[in-house]
């Protein structure tokens, strides 16, 4: 018998891709603070996380050995602008404090999954040993 | 590697910041060098920021970095001062001073100074997240 890791480790793996994903696009707002005419932008990932609920985890039934798997990744998720509170006159949509927060947010958030995944893992190395 | 990209746009963001505070420093320090023309004269300089449209147009590409356009010098007029007992001034007795706003130099310093630092700030945490990322499940 083998360890499916994708069944052992449930949806973390892809959550933490996500927290990456969104702390790169974070990460790019802020260094873009300055830059005329930039847009904020943000991951949605409540949106996105609905729609793994919902859809469930299987996606699409393949009937047929051709057809395509459809991907069961957060990855997907897509990217959105941010609505400024106060625009500015250069056309740029950044808010320091408000990426600030956001930030914060998600490498909080990116601590849980690791701390989920370690868990997972423990889990795992406890099973193993049978002690 | 999309891991450490986030490395290369807090990178340059804070090479952005410091190319800007390095021109506010010339600027300020260069606010009372007067000349003799309007040519010679110092012009406040400022940079244009760019976001690498390359990359945020592609939509597998979430993040996308600062890019230094280019520099400008300002086209605010200079001033003209009547002192004809200054040795640099014209035969009209006219001596001509930098457009440089210092009030507005040191917010820009301020401004740019803070940016720095948030772009610091994005690159330790990030650093702190890989290197626990590295060290899972042990």
């Amino acid at each position: 018998m083998t360890i499916s890791f994708d069944n052992a480790l449930g949806l973390h793996p892809q959550a933490l891709a996500l927290r990456e994903r969104r702390g790169e696009v974070l990460a790019s707002n802020l260094a873009n603070s300055e830059t005329p005419e930039y847009k904020a932008r943000d991951l949605d990932f409540s949106s996105v996380l609905r729609k793994e609920m919902n859809v469930g985890n299987k996606g699409l039934n393949r009937t047929h050995n051709a057809h395509f798997q459809t991907s069961n990744t957060l990855l997907g998720g897509e990217v959105k602008y941010r609505i400024p509170n106060q625009a500015s006159l250069d056309g740029n949509t950044v808010e320091a404090h408000i990426e600030q927060t956001k930030h914060a947010e998600n490498s909080v958030q990116y601590q849980a999954s690791l701390t989920f995944l370690n868990g997972k893992f423990s889990g795992l190395m406890t099973a193993i040993r049978g002690e | 590697m999309s891991t450490f990209s986030v490395f290369g746009i807090a990178g340059s963001g804070m090479n952005a910041q410091s190319l800007r505070l390095n021109l506010v420093a010339s600027n300020i320090a260069n606010a009372n060098s007067v000349s003799s023309s309007v040519e010679e004269v110092y012009k406040s300089r400022q940079p244009v920021f760019a976001a690498e449209l390359n990359k945020l147009n592609d939509k597998s590409k979430t993040g996308s970095g600062v890019r230094i356009k280019g520099i400008v010098e300002s086209d605010a007029p200079t001033i003209m001062e009547y002192n004809p007992n200054h040795p640099m001034a014209n035969k009209d007795g006219y001596i001509f001073k930098p457009n440089v706003d210092t009030i507005e130099e040191m917010a820009n310093m301020m401004s740019a100074s803070r940016s720095y630092q948030n772009n610091v700030e994005v690159f330790n945490t990030s650093k702190q997240q890989i290197l626990q990322t590295l060290r899972m499940g042990q």
